[in-house]
C-alpha cells in the first residue's frame, strides 16, 4: 500500500490514573498539511500533540509516523521537532547553538561546516540573520519565539509540532506571526501540526482543524466546513457565534427541513449533523444571517425590539427581544443600507432570515 | 527621607558589622604578620618579612590543607550531587521533604557531639573490631587522613547537597524535553542541559565548603589525632599554645591570599563551562 499519510493517530487512548484524557482519538494527517488541534483547557489538544511528539505514551492504540508505528519509540528517535509554548530555549547558549543543537546531536556527527550552513540559513528563514551571537535572555518575546521556530525547523522534521507558540506574543504581534507561520509553512512543505485554544488562530492558518471536546475529536474539517457545516451545537458555538433555537422538525424536503420555532416561528433549515430525523432539533442560526429592518420598512419579518446596540467599528451588533424570541443576535454590517438609519436601542424592527440560513442539529 | 539618606541608613548596620568584624582584624592580622613576637609571646610592634619567610616550617599544614580541602570537597561534591538530583528530579514530592530533612538533621547536634560519635564508630573497638570479626583483619581507621575525611563529608554534605539541590529543582522541565525532542538521549541531555544549569549550585556548594575546610581545625584534631594537621590547628597551635602571634598572623594572611587565588579560579572556570553566564560568578 502506498503510504500516503504523515502520521496517524489509530483508537488513540490516554490515561493519568482515573482521568481520561484523550480517548478513541482516530485522525489522520496528510503530507504538508496545516493541522490544528482547537478546544477549551483540558479537552485533549495537548496530550494529543505531546503523543505525537512521545512525551506520552498512548494507552491505547496506535500512533504512526510516517507509515511506522511509534509506540513506544522515545521523543529523541521520533523525527518531529516541536516549538514549546514558553519556547523551551536554552539560556545557558546563545543564539546559534540553540539553532545548532539538534543537529549537533545527529550521530555519526555532522560537519562542522555543514552545521553551520544550516544554523545560518534557518536563521535567515526566520529572519534573525544578525542575531547568532545573542544571548536569549537579550531577545524580545517575538525574536525568542522565532529562534525556537528556527531550532526545530533546522532539522527538517517530518511533522512541526507547535505547541500555542502564540500564547505568550501580545496580540500584534501574533497576527504577525500567524501570516508568517503560514507561509513558511508553505515554502517548507513541512506538515504542521498546531495546538491552540484561540479559534481565530486556527481557522486562519490551518487547512483542517480538528475541534477536540472532552477527549474526544468533536469534528475535523476545514474552516469552511467547520463553520458552515458544525455537526453538533458544541462545534457550532465553537467555532464562531450562534443563536440556538430550540424546534421541532415537522418534515424534510430535500436536503432542507422544515422546523417550528419558539412562538411557532418556521424555518426553513438545512439538515446538518446527525439531525435528519423528526422530533426535536435545535437551529443554528449566525447573527450575520439575521437581517434586520426598521419596523415601518416594507417586507416581512418578526417583529423584535432592539435591547442593546454595540458598536464593533464595521460592525454593529444588535440584540433584540420579543414575547417568541427570549434573545437573538444580530450582527449588521456599517455598510448596509438600512432603509431610514440604523435602529437605536428600543426600537420596534422586523428581523428575517433567508431559507437555508437556519442549521437543524441533533439535540446534544 | 531622601532615598539616598534611607539607603545608607539601611545598609549602616551591616556596613559598620563588616568593619568591625572583618575588615578590622583582617588588618590587625596583616599588619601582626610584619611583627615580633614578644618575649612572653604576643605581639611586638616591628617591619620584618621573617614570618613569611618561616612559612615553610608549617609546610606540612599548608600541604594537607591544600590536598585534604580541595579532595574533600571534590569527594563532597560526587556524593551531594547524584544525591541532590535524585531528590530534585526523581523523587515523588511526598518523599522529597521527609529525605531534605534527613539531610540536616545532623545539623541539629553539635558537631563536636558528632565527631565524637565517628570516634567511636573508626576506633579500634568500633568498625575495624567488627570488620575483624568477619576475618579480614583489623584495619586502621581512626587517625588517619580516611577518617578525616570521612569526618570531613559526613559533616559538610549538606552544604553542598542544598545549593545544588536548588539549582536542580528550578530547573525547566521543559528543557529536558526540548533536549529530547531534538535528539538528544538521556545521557547526553543531562550532560549539555542539566549539569551546565545546575554549575551555579555546584559553584555555591563547592565554595561553602572549600572556604570552610581550609579553616577547619576540630576534624583534623578529633578524627586526624594530631597526625593529620591542617592550617587551622597550626593556627590554634601558634595563637593558643606557642603564643607566636606574628607567626601566626603571617599564616592567616597567607591562609587567605591562597583562599582568594583558588576560589577566584575556580569559579571563572565553573564560569566558562557554563556558557558565560553571570549567576554563577555571583557567589
Amino acid at each position: 500500500m502506498v503510504n500516503q499519510t504523515t502520521a496517524e493517530l489509530r483508537n488513540v487512548t490516554k490515561r493519568f490514573g482515573a482521568i481520561t484524557a484523550a480517548q478513541g482519538l482516530n485522525l489522520a494527517i496528510f503530507p504538508g498539511e496545516f493541522l490544528s488541534f482547537l478546544g477549551p483547557s483540558g479537552c485533549g489538544k495537548t496530550t494529543a500533540l505531546r503523543m505525537l511528539a512521545g512525551f506520552e505514551q498512548a494507552s491505547e492504540g496506535d500512533i504512526l509516523i510516517d507509515g511506522e508505528v511509534v509506540n513506544g519509540v522515545p521523543p529523541y528517535q521520533r523525527p518531529v521537532n516541536m516549538v514549546f509554548q514558553q519556547y523551551a530555549l536554552f539560556p545557558h547558549m546563545d543564539v546559534a547553538r540553540n539553532v545548532a543543537y539538534g543537529l549537533n546531536q545527529r550521530r555519526p556527527r555532522l560537519a562542522r561546516a555543514d552545521i553551520d550552513a544550516k544554523v545560518a540559513q534557518a536563521l535567515d528563514m526566520v529572519r534573525l540573520s544578525g542575531f547568532a551571537g545573542r544571548r536569549i535572555w537579550e531577545m524580545s518575546g517575538g525574536q525568542q519565539q522565532r529562534v525556537a521556530l528556527a531550532r526545530a525547523i533546522v532539522n527538517e522534521p517530518k511533522i512541526l509540532l507547535l505547541d500555542e507558540p502564540m500564547a505568550a506574543l501580545d496580540k500584534k504581534l501574533r497576527h504577525d506571526m500567524q501570516i508568517e507561520l503560514k507561509s513558511l509553512q508553505r515554502e517548507l512543505g513541512i506538515t504542521f501540526v498546531l495546538v491552540t485554544h484561540d479559534q481565530e488562530e486556527a481557522l486562519s492558518m490551518s487547512d483542517r482543524v480538528c475541534i477536540m471536546h472532552r477527549g474526544r475529536i468533536a469534528q475535523i474539517g476545514t474552516p469552511e466546513e467547520l463553520y458552515d457545516q458544525p455537526q453538533s451545537r458544541y462545534v457550532a458555538d465553537f467555532i464562531g457565534r450562534s443563536n440556538f433555537l430550540p424546534a421541532r422538525a415537522l418534515g424534510h424536503d430535500g436536503g432542507q427541513l422544515l422546523a417550528e420555532g419558539p412562538g411557532g416561528l418556521r424555518f426553513v433549515a438545512r439538515a446538518g449533523g446527525r439531525a435528519a430525523g423528526d422530533g426535536a432539533v435545535t437551529l443554528s442560526l449566525r447573527p450575520e444571517e439575521v437581517r434586520v429592518a426598521r419596523e415601518d420598512a416594507a417586507g416581512e419579518g418578526h417583529e423584535m425590539r432592539v435591547t442593546h446596540r454595540i458598536f464593533l467599528g464595521e460592525h454593529v451588533e444588535y440584540h433584540l427581544r420579543s414575547a417568541a424570541l427570549d434573545h437573538l443576535v444580530a450582527v449588521v454590517p456599517r455598510s448596509e443600507d438600512i432603509a431610514g438609519g440604523m435602529p437605536g436601542v428600543g426600537a420596534a424592527v422586523r428581523v428575517a432570515w433567508r431559507d437555508g440560513a437556519a442549521l437543524a442539529l441533533a439535540e446534544d | 527621607m531622601r532615598p539616598s539618606l534611607r539607603t545608607t541608613l539601611f545598609l549602616a548596620p551591616a556596613t559598620a558589622w563588616l568593619l568591625c568584624m572583618l575588615v578590622l582584624p583582617l588588618v590587625v592580622v596583616v599588619v601582626f604578620s610584619f611583627g615580633e613576637r614578644g618575649g612572653a609571646g604576643g605581639y611586638v610592634p616591628a617591619f620584618t618579612f621573617e614570618n613569611y619567610a618561616n612559612l615553610g616550617a608549617r609546610w606540612a599544614a599548608f600541604r594537607n590543607t591544600l590536598t585534604l580541602a580541595p579532595f574533600g570537597t571534590l569527594l563532597c561534591l560526587l556524593i551531594a550531587y547524584p544525591l541532590a538530583y535524585y531528590l530534585a528530579q526523581k523523587a515523588s514530592p511526598r518523599w522529597r521533604t521527609l529525605l531534605l530533612i534527613l539531610v540536616i538533621v545532623p545539623f541539629w547536634t553539635s558537631i563536636l557531639i558528632r565527631s565524637y560519635a565517628w570516634i567511636q564508630i573508626l576506633g579500634g573497638n568500633g568498625l575495624p573490631r567488627l570488620i575483624g570479626e568477619f576475618g579480614f583483619g583489623r584495619p586502621r581507621f581512626i587517625n588517619t587522613p580516611f577518617a578525616v575525611m570521612v569526618g570531613i563529608v559526613y559533616g559538610y554534605l549538606p552544604l553542598m547537597v542544598f545549593p545544588i539541590y536548588v539549582a536542580l529543582e528550578k530547573l525547566d522541565r521543559r528543557l529536558l524535553e526540548a533536549s529530547s525532542d531534538l535528539g538528544s538521549p538521556p545521557w547526553r541531555t543531562f550532560l549539555q542541559v542539566t549539569l551546565p544549569l545546575s554549575l551555579a549550585g555546584v559553584a555555591t556548594g563547592s565554595m561553602l565548603v572549600f572556604i570552610l575546610l581550609m579553616g577547619e581545625f576540630l576534624i583534623p584534631q578529633l578524627l586526624g589525632g594530631g597526625k593529620v594537621f591542617f592550617i587551622g590547628n597550626a593556627l590554634v597551635d601558634l595563637f593558643l599554645q606557642s603564643r607566636n602571634w606574628p607567626f601566626g598572623a603571617a599564616l592567616a594572611a597567607t591562609l587567605v591570599l591562597v583562599m582568594l587565588v583558588t576560589v577566584t579560579l575556580y569559579l571563572r572556570s565553573l564560569r566558562r563551562l557554563s556558557g558565560g553566564r553571570d549567576d554563577v560568578a555571583l557567589m
